[in-house]
């Protein structure tokens, strides 16, 4: 290849057009010599000899002429051990190390290694010498906290290789040699325990995808019960603003039971990504006694850094997801949020001034959204280990509407809808997912018939409710009372959940499919009420239980104690069963 | 390196463009037109090519007119001589006071590194029970004040201005009226907050494009004392100005518009002016309030609806009111818990009851029968609007808290409160 330079010929908020001299590929890293430093762009399109290039830094003091280097790489990330507890700007750049060289500020043109270069790791060589191996195959393995941390054959080696040499067990550097590999052809292959993989080509070392079908726990209620995540799936959360798109992702990177969270925080607030930053070391993960921080990926990209860093921080975290995949682990990706992801796609486009498509976000727009959320998924690795990638992301959709491009392009690729409401977080019903628009196409933790009927009560409910507002509680007959009572109990001691609460922050699914059976039994119940007024009382006085029951620690002596108390309550004061029903309550029975 | 050009290709608006070369993006020049000198900002460069911003804008430049390149980007002097002084868009002195021209800073740099920040942990007093009570704010949050044109938000403005317990206050107006120009200077001059206050004025009347420097000019004022320690509140109105003018460039300059005229990157424009909001780890901090006017009391309009996305929360002010409902303070969490005891509770407390009225009232205007509960909620809520939410009400929080249990002992039973019996053991005021 020959060395391709280029001159500046224009320049256009954060993209510049250069003239180039030699050959470059689209979405080649490019550096702008500005003074002494260096600054990082990425090739978005070619022209003849002229190249457009998005410029991850502030473009201020950049003129005609200045000099272009090309790196004849693709925008790529390091992986190897270290990885996890790291926090990262878009471009991998770890943010503790750049405040320590440069201070407050986020100085242009820094770039430092993203791993630790000098720390030793306890290498155990897994791949006897003459043994074939190729892509993705393990060599050997470190401990990297609480999980044995592959040493891999570099995903972007092609064919097969037999092993030449591999180190003997003892203590390593990521740039040390640990293994030799040679291939067919006779070329010898040094394999550290670091290579680099562009962020923009999924990861396909893996035998054969799966369908995502086993459930993952967040320990929401409203998510496991009525709107389930599988492992491997995508979800997506849109909602207007302040109605707790981060709280729900936060709590959720908290709780959920998976592996690994690489946490994308991706155009939003920096007061945000600094909760989590300090909080995350300090809280202990009940799965394994350690800090959270140990099993966490902050990559972190705020409103106010360069936006086409934005654009890059996505696949910066998807791709550290697919690694950690490739070792057979259960990953999240929560990227928050994907709509200012799309509004860097959506500047960059009218920089180069593409035809615009809806609200001038470029045609390619839902390609790219199916794209990105086509990286999560279920795999069965060479090794018979399987391994997921799972991918939430949130959507803050203009004017809270949900009629508008980057929702519904997210829409389309995604197995479950969690919507948000300002008419519920207005309410402060937390979390705020409408129970009636969302949906998920993933089995849950609850019987599917039980939550089936539990949504009819609610639609049941809903609707008794909106006739309520025009003939007043006067003009509704009990029967839809009582059902209206119904799901309005439902919503306050089983929907809503208290985040701060110690106890009823995190709900286990046994705890789940326990406290719902019950549920089951108030709803199938048909009640002894001669009044709107003693039936509002009986509810009440329903709700309080319940909500006593949420507070108490699983399988806790007070726990059992308000259980009795419950059925005792609705042993007096259930006469029959609701006909609708019958068959549900008789299966049920049968079943135990 | 100062080059000079006398030879203006195109005009169009505000903005002009003239061949040059070893020009750099975001360079300033003086353009000097038979009215005068005005300063022109580089905002794009193609061949040879540069378009330039004209601060005072392009009427009555002409194609002959002299193009001088300065060679540096947009400068702003920063020392303490600024407290007190009175600038407008461009930096230069509105007071009749010397111009600055020692310690030149940058303005709009680089972001603040996440990992330099802390949680934010100490509130701002206002003296506004609505503020201090209910909707707490913080240190270094950046927070907009939703309100449509004709309401008081200039006027709320200045009284935080003059009360709340910071060091430094610095004001940014886009857009502002003159009378309110006025207005500000002479409250702030009669209240003797003056001597703490610096002023960044662009009104209404001055050339469009010097608005969008404000925002920008305030803040990196207000980031360098927020370094020297100093804890800074930023107050910029209005905002909408603000957007408004990033439209009028952006078609200017044949950009795709993306929703109602705005350009692509409203949000990343507005994004990295809030996000200036900081609590450094080891320094001072900012603090942002302001003020964005919604066109057509619309909270969807993309001026709110985006800022909304990029602020710790909102405050609505309707009807010369803060609204309880609607307003939050995202961070008041963090520290109304140290402050009194009884203060969420309070809090809580009132707002519920407040709701309940509400309710009342809807029933009253449709003609239901008014139960005794319904009377008292009334009542309580006749004193709540006068006592607490009326923005002449001026009271530090303490009062404020107490003043809210004599409304509660004067209109309920203590049960009816649904507090918590312990607090109304220690606080329910004894009647005599």
């Amino acid at each position: 290849m020959t060395e391709a330079t280029g001159k500046v010929v224009g320049v256009n908020g954060n993209m510049i057009s250069v003239d180039v001299a030699g050959n470059i590929a689209l979405n080649e890293v490019g550096y702008v010599r500005l003074g002494d430093s260096r600054l990082k762009a990425e090739v978005i399109r070619i022209r003849g000899s002229r190249a457009e290039l998005q410029v991850f830094e502030m473009t201020r003091g950049i003129g005609i002429g200045d000099e272009v280097e090309f790196s004849h790489e693709l925008l790529a990330v390091q992986l190897g051990p270290g990885l996890l507890g790291k926090v990262y700007d878009g471009l991998q750049n770890p943010l503790p190390e750049l405040a320590e060289k440069c201070g407050f500020f986020l100085d242009r043109g820094v770039y430092l290694d993203p791993l630790p270069r000098a720390q030793k790791w306890e290498f155990t060589p897994k791949a006897a010498k003459n043994t074939r191996v190729s892509a993705g195959d393990t060599i050997g393995t470190v401990p990297e906290g609480i999980f044995e941390h592959r040493i891999m054959v570099p995903f972007f080696l092609p064919g097969e290789y037999t092993v030449a040499s591999i180190v003997e067990k003892g203590a390593y550097s990521i740039t040390d040699t640990v293994a030799e590999l040679v291939s067919p052809d006779g070329t010898t292959i040094p394999v550290t325990m670091v290579f680099e993989w562009p962020v923009k080509r999924p990861i396909t070392a893996y035998t054969n995808r799966r369908r995502p079908t086993e459930p993952m726990i967040t320990k929401v209620r409203l998510i496991d019960t009525f709107f389930p995540v599988a492992l491997g799936g995508t979800y997506c959360i849109p909602g207007p603003f302040g109605a707790g798109k981060t709280v729900l992702q936060q709590i959720t990177s908290r709780h959920a039971e998976v592996d690994i969270v690489i946490v994308a925080a991706c155009g939003e607030r920096a007061g945000e990504v600094v909760e989590t930053l300090v909080e995350f070391p300090e809280l202990t993960d009940p799965r394994t006694g350690r800090s959270l921080m140990e099993r966490t990926v902050i990559i972190c990209n705020t409103s106010s850094m360069p936006v086409a860093a934005r654009e890059a921080s996505v696949y910066t975290a998807v791709t550290i997801a697919e690694y950690y995949r490739q070792m057979g682990l259960n990953v999240l990706l929560l990227a928050d949020s994907t709509s200012r992801w799309a509004q860097a796609m959506r500047e960059m486009s009218g920089r180069l001034e593409e035809i615009p498509g809806e609200e001038a976000f470029p045609a390619y727009l839902e390609s790219v959204i199916a794209g990105f959320y086509e990286r999560a998924g279920v795999v069965e690795l060479r090794d018979g280990s399987v391994g997921s990638v799972t991918i939430g992301g949130t959507v803050s959709p203009a004017g809270g509407n949900f009629e508008e491009p980057v929702t519904q392009a997210t829409l389309k690729v995604v197995g479950a809808f969690h919507g948000l409401s300002r008419e519920r977080s207005d309410a402060r019903k937390y979390p705020a997912i409408h129970p009636l628009d969302s949906w998920s196409k993933y089995p849950g933790a609850v019987e599917p018939e039980l939550t089936e009927y539990a949504r009819k009560v609610l639609f049941n409910g809903n609707e008794v409710g909106q006739m309520m507002k025009v003939v007043g509680e006067e003009g509704t007959s009990l029967d839809d009372f009582v059902g209206y009572l119904k799901s309005e109990f439902l919503d306050a001691i089983y929907l809503q959940q208290n985040s701060f609460d110690p106890v009823d922050a995190a709900v286990p699914t046994e705890r789940q499919r326990h406290v719902f059976k019950l549920i089951f039994r108030v709803f199938s119940g048909r009640f002894k009420l001669a009044t709107k007024d003693e039936a509002r009382t009986l509810f009440n006085e329903l709700q309080l239980k319940f909500r006593d029951w949420n507070g108490a620690e699983w399988n806790s002596d007070d726990f059992s104690r308000i259980e009795t108390d419950i059925n005792a309550a609705l042993d007096a004061s259930i006469e029959g069963i609701e006909h609708d029903a019958e068959s549900l309550v008789a299966q049920t029975r049968k079943a135990e | 390196m100062r080059k000079v050009y006398n030879k203006i290709e195109e005009i169009s608006g505000n903005v002009i463009t003239v061949a040059a070369d070893g020009i750099r993006y975001g360079d300033l020049a003086v353009v000097t037109s038979r009215y005068g000198e005005s300063l022109a900002e580089v905002i794009r460069l193609s061949g040879e090519k540069v378009s330039l911003q004209v601060f005072s804008g392009g009427r009555g430049v002409s194609t002959g007119d002299e193009v001088r390149f300065l060679g540096h980007p947009m400068q702003v002097s920063f020392s303490d001589n600024l407290l007190g002084r009175i600038f407008d868009g461009g930096g230069r002195p509105r007071d009749g006071g010397p111009a600055l021209h020692e310690d030149l800073i940058e303005i709009g740099g680089p972001s603040v590194n996440p990992s330099k920040r802390i949680i934010p942990r100490n509130m701002i007093r206002t003296g506004i029970p609505m503020i201090d009570l209910f909707n707490t704010l913080v240190e270094s949050q950046k927070l907009p004040i939703f309100s449509v044109s004709g309401e008081p938000y200039n006027p709320l403005l200045a009284r935080i201005a003059m009360q709340a317990e910071v060091d430094i206050i610095v004001l940014g107006g886009i857009g502002l009226k003159y009378d309110d120009y006025l207005y500000f200077r002479e409250t702030l001059e009669s209240g003797g907050a003056l001597s703490r206050t610096i002023f960044f004025v662009h009104t209404a009347s001055d050339p469009i494009v010097e608005s969008l420097l404000v925002p920008d000019i305030s803040l990196a004022v207000a980031e360098k004392f927020a370094l020297q320690g100093k804890r800074v509140l930023v107050l910029l109105t209005d905002m909408t100005n603000f957007a408004d003018a990033m439209k009028e460039i952006a078609i200017t300059m044949e950009q795709v518009p993306s929703n109602r005229g705005y350009p692509g990157d409203l949000y990343s424009q507005l994004a990295s002016r809030y996000e200036k909001a900081v609590d450094f780890n080891g320094a001072g901090s900012i603090t942002i309030l302001g003020a964005t006017t919604m066109p057509g009391d619309d909270v969807t309009h993309p001026v709110p609806d985006n800022t909304g996305y990029i602020t710790e929360g909102q405050y609505y002010l309707r009807n010369g009111r803060i609204e309880p409902f609607g307003s939050l303070s995202r961070l008041k969490q963090l520290v109304n818990d140290s402050t009194r005891l009884d203060h969420r509770a309070i809090m809580d407390g009132m707002i519920k009851l407040y709701a309940a009225y509400k309710e009342s009232l809807e029933k009253k205007s449709m003609g239901f029968r008014m139960s005794e509960w319904d009377s008292k909620l009334l009542a309580y809520g006749e004193i709540f609007e006068r006592e607490m939410m009326d923005l002449s009400v001026n009271i530090p929080l303490e009062r404020a808290l107490d003043r809210g249990w004599e409304i509660l002992s004067e209109c309920f039973e203590p049960a009816e409160t649904g507090l918590r019996t312990e607090l109304i053991k220690e606080f329910w005021p004894t009647k005599e």
